[in-house]
């Protein structure tokens, strides 16, 4: 924003300033007495979608972490006389009189021509929708014993084989919904542990590789040249098809979380690299260093928190790829398997085109994926926006 | 000029920093730039030092070499320290360099860059006091209050944010973040280069102010002829990493021995739209320092070069007590000084 | 005195910037004139305007900022040689007419000459540019013409810097390349804004010849905008004087530096260095700062920082521009005998 084209003596940093921060059009001692992070949310604030962004991942997460308590069945139960029901709808009025949410009955028919089971609701019969009922009982993260649900069918309903499908049933009549909040906790957790894991070897190989220069940065140069010329998915059916097939689902979790680390750090790593050398350059490290402060001292006071914001928003860039890498492997098989529930695993078994027409309702997490991997790169788009608020 | 008790407090003998120029996949180094070749000059105690030179002419390398922010090829900067002695800053060993720094400052050109945006005034101006453990806790918070009142900051603004001051209000800042530490000598590279007219002369005045009460010693790096002639007291010139004028600031300015300085202080604009004088306009641009000419730097630009001038390297001489010139005919030549 | 000797005519011009922190009056009611052949020069300190004024004329006012308000007349010369004013104010910004102005009869000269040519066209592809645009030529008489004016702007062997890049160029060079880009459609004015202030002064000393030897070769006007009163001293026929988006001053270049009226013009002559042999004076300073732009003082907008203010007037009543002996102009009320005159009497009478 070089708007009036001063020479450099006078520009002024644009900063953003709230609007109830102005008194008078003057920015008030709150605006020059803010630090970093006030300034970042600030301009944050301001990019609505990434707001957006950031509600939906947070709604998200708290469906993934409750997921026990917010579906209401044990989502490996199944039931063979709904398989394939499709999404059901809650009512509020019946015949236009308020009913409070109430779901119709079933009628299962089979198709005279096609010999297909269709099912119709039954307008005869009202399922009221209740909130905190008793239903299959769970562990809450491991730990927490309980049959509690947020919402279900009344107990009494419950034992008569009746059930909710709000996202409709698999081919064994396993309910979408619940299948779909637990996926949610293993396709989101891959995403976060797997960033973290890359940060980590990111920032470690990263900053020697910007701070100490020379060989070791020519060395650690070349690796993340030669790791990102290898095609990503073939590397990775590769590896993952290496995975010994005795290993558990938990095993095979963190390996393929490793899987995914171990190519996703070499962006990160460039971040870090490219933002040491820009901020190496800055006259106040070279000022820090002429009153005798110590290296460490100059990386964790001057030089960490000019690229933490950076770091940040890059991080958040590069989650969709972990959850896309997850999803992808899964759905190729080659990731996650059954039992273990993630979204590439679900979208795996909507793989033949004779489900996908038959019953489309399973191809309902792919959505989920789509607005999750939105949401992170909306919200990655703000972070990375607002990172620097001292930008000239 | 004038040389209190004849004391010195910097001597700078044959500093040399030559960067390696690197190419290809294996960084092999392929040449040299001379950024500064041979440079020597003193700082008598108390006096101001103005290095002036047009751009890449080294004279910011030299100021960084002098604090070993960049560590020099080769030479001697010699800084009589009160209880050390003499040192040579170039091969001080980091204990000594340690008690160096506390008597050496720098004062940068950019006042946005040099300010780390992240941290209060107070952290700013603090952070030498308590890295170098001068004080700590309130004694920091007066401290640094005193030293913003004397640059002319109001002390209540130390919980604020660079970002809330102007470029001359942050220049003064770290004017204050230099003078924390009771310096004896201050590196000032380009200090008003940035800001504009009304801000400068006030930082002008305040660092002459300052350099009185406190008895500072300056080198004072700029490109700026009237500014340098307003505050120094000896004048050295640079070009293409060498020295090629020496001399008080009278001398040089009304004297000068070397057709460059004269080609220089021809180009110094007067706000005044009478003194229409004869401006020395140079052929061509300053050369390469990767490639300098053969013989004098300066010859394929100069009006007065003779044949030896493309062949020998001239020597920095004495030509009048206390003036050097690095010129085969700088006895001869009769040049134009300013007025 | 003819009306003919005017080549460009602004009156109120005003340009506003809506920011986040508010609206930046950036050149708030700017009158003056350029003649033919004339220079004019703008000079002021940061966030006066002065870039602002200059890119309003072609109508490149970067965004979000707008001219409000205002006319510019340009007298334009037909083939036929009579002349008629075309309000650039009222063009549309990318418009044909203003395109048609725009290098040809008006262009530009920047600070930086790194940024100002692409750097993945050769020069002499950029030089070229606008005289087939502008002209009907063929491409080799136009290379004729750029090779022409390169070598009139005093680049050694201009047929080899045609074909070079602009980075191969050293920053005088290039700046010298920028000039003959500008010059080539042989236009009536000459923009530069701080064209100078990115060199070295030997370099400076080289380019501000240049650009004299020019003017008097093709007969151009020159507005050049500078904070550096030297260069003002050194090119300028006439000079106004700006201070946060106003006019404060206008006058010819002698009785500007030897009878400034405006307080801001004598604190600014003042307060620069100027080399004599009597020296370790303190400069005089003006004090304070420059004022945020989205918070204009009010009357007048220098009252906080003036030497000569008057409570109760300076900071109330915005002054008008009072016209002195000889064509000087100053905005102040130091020049209106009746406001001067109550505020002498005041004191005695307390």
């Amino acid at each position: 924003m070089s708007l009036l084209s001063r020479p450099a003596g006078n520009k002024k940093v644009p900063i953003p300033v709230p609007e109830e921060k102005l008194k008078e059009g003057t920015p008030k001692e709150q605006v020059f007495v803010a630090s970093q992070w006030q300034l970042m949310w600030w301009r944050f604030r301001k990019h609505h979608l990434a707001i957006l962004g950031t509600s939906l991942i947070a709604v998200f997460y708290l469906l993934a972490i409750f997921c026990e308590f917010l579906s209401p069945y044990d989502p490996n139960a199944f039931e063979r006389r709904y398989t394939f029901v499709p999404p059901q709808a809650i009512h509020f009025f019946h015949e236009g009189v308020w009913e409070g949410p109430f779901i119709y009955g079933l009628e299962r028919a089979r198709d005279p021509e096609t010999y297909l089971i269709t099912y119709q609701p039954d307008t005869e019969v009202r399922y009221p929708v209740e909130f905190f009922v008793q239903g299959d009982s769970y562990k809450m993260w491991g730990l927490l014993e309980s049959s509690r649900h947020l919402f279900g069918l009344s107990s009494d309903v419950n034992a008569r084989g009746l059930r909710i499908y709000l996202l409709g049933t698999d081919r064994l009549g396993r309910d979408m919904f619940s299948r779909v909040l637990y996926g949610a906790r293993i396709s989101l957790s891959i995403g976060l542990i797997g960033v973290f894991l890359s940060f980590v070897i990111g920032i470690f190989m990263g900053g020697i590789s910007g701070y100490f220069g020379g060989m070791p940065d020519l060395i650690i140069q070349r690796i993340i040249e030669f790791l990102r010329s290898i095609p990503t998915i073939p590397l990775w059916m590769g590896l993952s098809a290496a995975l010994p097939r005795d290993w558990s689902s938990l095993q095979r979790y963190f390996a393929i979380v490793l899987l995914l680390s171990l190519i996703g750090w070499t962006g990160l790593a460039r971040v870090v690299r490219g933002r040491f050398l820009a901020v190496r350059e800055e006259d106040y490290v070279t000022a820090a260093l002429l009153q005798n402060a110590s290296e460490a001292r100059i990386i964790l006071r001057h030089m960490l928190p000019s690229f933490f914001s950076y770091i940040i928003a890059s991080l958040t860039l590069a989650i969709p790829g972990m959850i896309l890498g997850e999803t992808s492997l899964s759905f190729l098989g080659l990731g996650l398997r059954p039992p273990i529930i993630s979204w590439g695993v679900l979208l795996q078994e909507a793989q033949n085109l004779q489900t996908v027409a038959l019953a489309p309702w399973l191809l309902i997490p792919a959505i989920f994926v789509v607005i999750a991997i939105l949401s992170f790169n909306f919200m990655g788009d703000g972070l990375r926006d607002a990172a620097d608020p001292y930008k000239r | 000029m004038a040389e209190p008790n004849g004391n010195v407090i910097l001597e700078v003998q044959d500093l040399k920093k030559h960067f390696p120029i690197k190419r290809g996949f294996l960084n092999k180094v392929v040449g040299q730039v001379k950024a500064v070749d041979g440079v020597s000059f003193q700082v008598p105690t108390g006096t101001t030092l103005g290095l002036v030179g047009e751009s890449g002419c080294g004279k910011t390398t030299t100021s960084r070499c002098i604090l070993r922010a960049i560590s020099p090829t080769g030479g001697k900067v010699l800084f009589h320290d009160e209880k050390l002695g003499v040192v040579d800053v170039v091969t001080a060993d980091k204990a000594t360099l340690r008690q160096l720094r506390l008597n050496m400052q720098l004062i940068f050109q950019d006042p946005f860059s040099s300010l780390n945006p992240r941290m209060t005034l107070l952290d700013i101006v603090g952070e030498p006091l308590i890295i170098n453990r001068v004080a700590r806790g309130r004694a920091v918070e007066e401290r640094v209050a005193e030293l913003l009142a004397r640059v002319g900051l109001r002390p209540e603004y130390m919980r604020r944010y660079p970002h809330a001051f102007s470029g001359g209000q942050r220049q003064r800042i770290g004017i204050a973040r230099a003078l924390a530490l009771n310096p004896r000598l201050v590196v000032a590279d380009e200090p008003v280069s940035a800001l504009d007219v009304s801000i400068q002369a006030q930082t002008l005045n305040l660092l002459q102010d300052l350099q009185a009460e406190f008895n500072l010693s300056y080198i004072f790096v700029a490109h700026d002829l009237s500014v340098v002639q307003h505050i120094s007291d000896n004048v050295a010139v640079m070009y293409v990493g060498r020295l090629v004028e020496y001399a008080t600031n009278e001398e040089l300015f009304f004297n000068p021995k070397h057709p460059y300085t004269e080609a220089l202080l021809s180009s110094v604009r007067r706000p005044d739209p009478l003194s229409k004088r004869e401006r020395i306009v140079l052929e061509g641009d300053v050369p390469d320092p990767s490639h300098p000419p053969t013989g004098c730097y300066f010859h394929p630009r100069c009006r007065y070069a003779k044949d030896i001038c493309q062949s020998e390297t001239p020597p920095l001489l004495e030509v009048s007590p206390g003036h050097m010139a690095a010129c085969h005919f700088a006895t001869e030549l009769t040049l134009q000084g300013v007025g | 005195m003819a009306n003919d000797e005017i080549l460009l005519d602004v009156k109120g011009l005003k340009t506003q910037f809506a920011l986040e922190e508010g609206t930046v009056r950036a050149v708030d009611g700017v009158d003056f004139t350029v003649k033919r052949g004339k220079t004019l020069c703008v000079v002021g300190e940061s966030g006066c305007g002065k870039s602002v004024t200059a890119r309003a004329i072609l109508g490149i006012v970067p965004s979000p900022g707008k001219v409000v308000d205002g006319q510019m007349l340009f007298y334009k010369e037909d083939e036929n040689g009579s002349v008629r004013p075309i309000d650039l104010a009222t063009l549309r910004p990318n418009g044909q007419e203003i395109r048609s102005i725009r290098g040809a009869e008006i262009s530009m000269v920047f600070q930086e000459p790194m940024t100002s040519f692409s750097p993945v066209y050769k020069i002499g592809h950029q030089i070229r540019e606008p005289i087939l645009i502008h002209q009907q030529v063929s491409k080799a008489e136009a290379r004729e013409i750029a090779i022409d004016m390169l070598r009139r702007c005093g680049l050694p062997r201009p047929e080899r810097v045609f074909d070079q890049y602009p980075w191969e160029l050293s920053g005088g060079m290039r700046q010298r390349a920028m000039i003959a880009r500008a010059l080539v459609c042989r236009p009536s004015l000459l923009i530069a804004d701080e064209p100078t202030t990115a060199l070295d002064v030997t370099t400076e000393t080289q380019i501000l010849e240049l650009m004299k030897e020019l003017q008097d070769e093709l007969g151009m006007a020159i507005l050049f905008i500078t904070h550096d009163l030297g260069v003002v001293a050194e090119v300028a026929e006439e000079v106004i004087v700006m201070y946060l988006g106003k006019v404060v001053e206008r006058a010819d270049v002698i009785s500007l530096f030897y009878e400034a009226k405006h307080p801001y013009t004598q604190a600014l002559l003042r307060s620069i260095p100027t080399i004599s042999k009597e020296r370790r004076h303190r400069l005089d300073t003006i004090e304070g700062m420059v004022p945020d732009p989205y918070n204009v003082p009010s009357g007048c907008p220098f009252h906080p920082r003036c030497p000569a203010f008057m409570p109760g007037i300076c900071d109330v009543i915005e002054p008008p521009i009072y016209a002195l002996e000889k064509g000087h102009l100053a905005r102040c009320h130091l020049y209106n005998e009746e406001l001067v005159g109550n505020v002498m009497d005041e004191p005695a009478s307390s």
